[in-house]
């Protein structure tokens, strides 16, 4: 997995459904490994293969026509569980870029930590997604992280998103939150000293 | 301009507040487990630095762990080595662990609150989405992932933006048969499971204030099943007799200090919420799932949404998800035949939540071909359970009282519902293969999954009440 983000211009892979859960993105059954490596090949596992281990033909990631590094996805993508194994299984797959019209909170934090850029556009944008890479699966979609914008490159349409400021430059520099909050050592130690009732 | 009880926390745990950047924000109390933890332990060891509280930490073992002979290795082989991990990563990271065989073990969501461990007034984390459960003390308590795992590990502290405030107020007295779990359903039911996203939910109103603390539990709970962050309740003298005596809980002169506090902790009457929802306790029913996310909800006599009732957009989602489930829309799910009855989880596996099944089902026997699975939250549960007699009860209607962990709520471990069978469970998510690969997962009430449990399908338990 990279350690910065900055710009990307890739085809995508669509899923268009609601409410994707991290259960549906890695099973709890995966959740077994001790490192952060290797969740990719069980990205989506029950979608992607029947019960025998063969790949389900009618699942999206396994049509050879749709590939890239951005994934396309309805709203409130990375509901449910907080486990990061999700973002590290996207990431392993090779994705930099999730796109949907809205993310579960504790998923875009994961994302984030781990230098996948999740990017919210309208409904009305990510229907435009969705017709333009079913008209054309070789649309290419183009992300600038400091311009904060996305744009389907043969449309030239055009959207700009929100980040943080923080979370921006942490994604463009590499930092981590980590790196951050021990430079807070200081402050973190008379904190715990002021207070009357620190359980 | 008063402040939200939220906010009251919130305040009194900034260490550093920057323009530009997220709060870092001090945790008092973090919950670790098997799962989420190892890889932030590995971080820990690559940047050379140890856990920077070590009594701020506790551990326990509940997601891979079996629920029938514990005192047997667990056969799992990756199982077995996660929980090996958390015994290995606690020793030498010098975190109290409450392993399998310990008299605290449990779930993590249960062993807090039960060992006076969860207080009103603090921040509390844990990587496991589930963590909003303590928020019922008046804590701050959400899930977070590994990467801030070791956030706290390495700082006591996480780096957080504030999110929005929602009051939501339940009003009125519950009916007959219908119970704290059926009141989460029904409003992720009607705001979607995404309803609550971006926002920290205060729960408030008569028929809140009237539960008990594991029926606030069990609303807390499933705060994450509409997208919050977490959900609260203002402290009470029902929060204040539940914690007092319990093992870590503070005693003598410290408790009437943090009573004191704990009496400040209360939303003011001009405080303002982003978004304010009221429901009446009256018009709920005994509410069950459908679907396979936990907004996709019922009450037990009405019917699944035909398609002429689901927006065009919705359209797609809803027929994946029911034909996962087998079933048809716009038809009914009373009547329908259940296989596996699953009890347990931290939604609804402390002793209250058995003792509501216990005096439902004593005298009564389970229908012959359903598999009744009952998963105390912890051995002090399992202890307290076989105390007041209602392992025999269990036994005499045909149902097994097992040992305490996570179970078949997520089907990481031994215990999963078989593919294409149905499980009406007292759990918390009726994701696809949540219970196993192919399992269908109905959310009910401990009450209503005890009524399916008798009848062997789904029922009105207001019926047999």
């Amino acid at each position: 997995m990279s350690k910065t983000f900055q710009h990307l211009v890739s085809t995508a892979v669509p899923i268009a459904i609601e409410n994707i859960d991290t259960d549906q993105i890695i099973p709890a059954r995966f959740l077994k490994a001790t490192t952060r490596d290797g969740f990719g090949e069980n990205l989506f596992r029950d979608w992607r293969f029947d019960t025998n281990n063969e790949p389900k033909q009618d699942f999206i990631l396994n049509n050879p026509i749709y590939k890239g590094e951005v994934l396309v996805a309805g709203k409130n993508f990375g509901c449910g569980s907080s486990r990061e194994h999700a973002a590290w299984a996207i990431g392993d797959y090779g994705f930099k870029v999730v796109i949907s019209s809205f993310f579960a909170d504790i998923f875009k934090n994961n994302a984030l930590n781990n230098f996948i850029l999740p990017i919210t556009v309208t409904d009305e944008f990510l229907d435009k997604i969705f017709r333009a890479i079913e008209a054309d699966p070789a649309t290419q979609l183009e992300t600038d992280l400091e311009k904060q914008s996305l744009k389907i490159v043969a449309t030239g349409e055009e959207i700009s998103f929100d980040i943080n400021p923080y979370k921006k430059a942490c994604l463009i520099n590499g930092y981590d939150d980590i790196d951050y909050l021990l430079s807070l050592r200081k402050e973190i130690e008379s904190y715990e000293a002021s207070r009357e009732f620190n359980f | 301009m008063g402040k939200t009880l939220f906010d009251k926390i919130w305040d009194s745990h900034v260490v550093v507040s920057k323009p530009g950047f997220p709060d870092a924000v001090y945790i008092n109390t973090h919950f670790i487990h098997e799962v989420t933890s190892p890889q932030a332990f590995d971080g820990l060891r690559k940047r050379g630095i140890p856990v920077f509280r070590t009594a701020k930490t506790r551990a326990t073992a509940d997601h891979n762990v079996p629920t029938i002979d514990q005192h047997l290795p667990i056969k799992e082989a990756l199982s077995r080595k996660q929980v090996e991990m958390l015994t290995a990563n606690t020793k030498e990271f010098g975190v109290e662990l409450y392993g399998l065989g310990h008299p605290y073990q449990g779930i993590v969501h249960v062993i807090g609150p039960e060992l006076g461990i969860t207080l009103p007034g603090m921040t509390i984390v844990c990587g496991d989405s589930h963590t909003s459960t303590h928020g019922a003390f008046g804590a701050i308590a959400f899930g977070i992932g590994t990467s801030e795992v070791e956030q706290v590990l390495a700082t006591q502290c996480i780096l957080q933006y504030r999110p929005k405030r929602m009051k939501i107020e339940v009003n009125g007295q519950l009916k007959k048969g219908v119970v704290s779990k059926d009141i989460i359903l029904y409003i992720i039911s009607k705001i979607s499971a995404s309803g609550a996203t971006g926002y920290f939910v205060e729960y408030a109103g008569e028929a809140i204030r009237s539960l008990s603390m594991e029926a606030r539990m069990t609303i807390c709970n499933m705060s994450i099943e509409m997208g919050a962050r977490g959900g609260l309740i203002a402290p009470d003298q029902t929060t204040f007799d539940y914690i007092k005596g319990r093992e870590f809980a503070p005693k003598g002169a410290d408790w009437d200090k943090a009573l004191a506090y704990w009496e400040t902790l209360y939303t003011d009457a001009d405080a303002e919420f982003d978004v304010v929802l009221t429901f009446d306790a009256a018009d709920i029913e005994p509410m069950i799932t459908y679907g396979t996310n936990p907004g996709m909800g019922i009450g037990v006599t009405q019917h699944i949404p035909a398609l002429t009732e689901v927006d065009d957009k919705e359209k797609p989602s809803f027929k994946k998800s029911l034909e996962y489930m087998g079933l048809e829309p716009g038809s009914e799910l009373l009547g329908k035949k259940v296989d596996y009855v699953f009890i347990g989880s931290c939604t609804n596996s402390r002793i209250e939540d058995l003792r509501m099944v216990a005096d439902f089902v004593k005298g009564k026997k389970k229908a012959e071909d359903v598999v009744v699975w009952i998963v105390p939250g912890s051995k002090q549960v399992e202890a307290q359970a076989k105390e007041e007699g209602i392992d025999k009860i269990f036994e005499a209607a045909g149902f097994h009282l097992r040992q305490p962990g996570c179970s078949a709520c997520l089907g990481m471990n031994e215990d999963k519902v078989p593919a294409g069978m149905y499980c009406i469970s007292t759990s918390n998510r009726n994701f696809e293969g949540r219970q196993g690969p192919n399992a269908r997962t109905f959310l009910a009430s401990p009450l209503s999954a005890a009524a399916a449990a008798i009848t062997g399908k789904v029922t009105d338990v207001r019926e047999l009440v």
